[in-house]
């Protein structure tokens, strides 16, 4: 069960609570074993995992807790974060950069992908948490590859925009990098 | 960065004359070219544009970063109780008429 860690961590995302991860996971692994016929051997173990853990979320969990579906997202320019923890002039250093980013805790980290819409979260999780390609994450999700692209892109720029609100909260947006203390 | 198209366009070392990726374009396809998503002409073009801009190529490193970081700080440790849930629920599919014992413990 090497794929399990992944899985855990991406139905504990889309579900937004344990114990509905921990039942997501299960139902994936009894289904993926119940129809391990249909999987064709020499393609992508772990893509059709991530499908089955995908269609399971969609089909059973959003749809039992008639979570009202909220289809966007506030969108905002390109490079976000950036523009905001860099210095005026533009240059950022390779440390402030790394230091900055840094003091994002975890929980700040998971909270702001479980701040996305589902669509935006799902495909942001597989793109940057589980590294997918476009035309992976199309399959996984039953969705046109464009469509794909778009839900990364903008889930990418809305995650900036919630990371950089903890930023705020904290006060760490503003001061000169270097100087950002968790 | 669109601030810096002036400073780019401007015959940059390098600047192969005919290939004009303007920091607007490189800034757009950043993603894009993060992802390897882009085909092996356009990625050799933002690549030396990438090499020649440094705004952009700072803008490329806290992406990169910021990216490593999410990936590095959504992990979660599964529960023991989990696995042998699992694996029981599996075990005991096993045991029923017709099960194929080819499928186990693969995923």
């Amino acid at each position: 069960m090497e794929h399990m860690p992944a899985l855990y961590s991406a139905a504990l995302r889309m579900t937004r609570n344990p114990s509905d991860a921990e039942d997501l996971v299960q139902e994936t692994y009894l289904r993926a074993y119940r129809g391990f016929g249909s999987f064709t051997e020499g393609t992508n173990l772990r893509a059709w995992l991530y499908r089955i853990l995908t269609n399971t979320y969609i089909n059973s969990y959003r749809a039992a807790k008639r979570r009202p579906e909220i289809s966007d997202v506030e969108d905002v320019e390109d490079l976000y974060l950036y523009h905001r923890l860099a210095p005026s002039d533009g240059t950022i250093s390779r440390s402030a950069e790394e230091e900055a980013l840094a003091t994002f805790t975890d929980d700040e980290v998971k909270a702001a992908i479980e701040s996305l819409p589902d669509s935006f979260r799902i495909a942001v999780l597989l793109a940057d948490v589980e590294g997918f390609s476009y035309k992976e994450i199309a399959e996984i999700t039953d969705v046109p590859i464009g469509t794909v692209m778009s839900r990364i892109h903008r889930g990418r720029r809305a995650l900036q925009k919630a990371l950089h609100d903890f930023a705020e909260s904290r006060g760490l947006v503003g001061t000169a990098p270097g100087r950002s203390t968790e | 960065m669109s601030r810096d198209v002036d400073r780019v366009s401007s015959g940059a070392p390098g600047d192969d004359a005919e290939v004009t990726v303007d920091c607007g374009s490189a800034i757009h396809q950043l993603y894009d070219y993060l992802d390897g998503e882009l085909t092996e002409k356009r990625r050799i073009q933002i690549a030396e544009h990438l090499d020649y801009c440094a705004p952009c190529a700072n803008a490329l490193g806290f992406e990169s970063e910021l990216r490593q970081v999410i990936a590095d700080k959504c992990k979660d440790h599964v529960p023991e109780s989990l696995i042998e849930r699992v694996a029981h629920l599996i075990e005991a599919e096993q045991r029923q008429p017709g099960a194929d014992p080819e499928r186990a413990g693969q995923a």
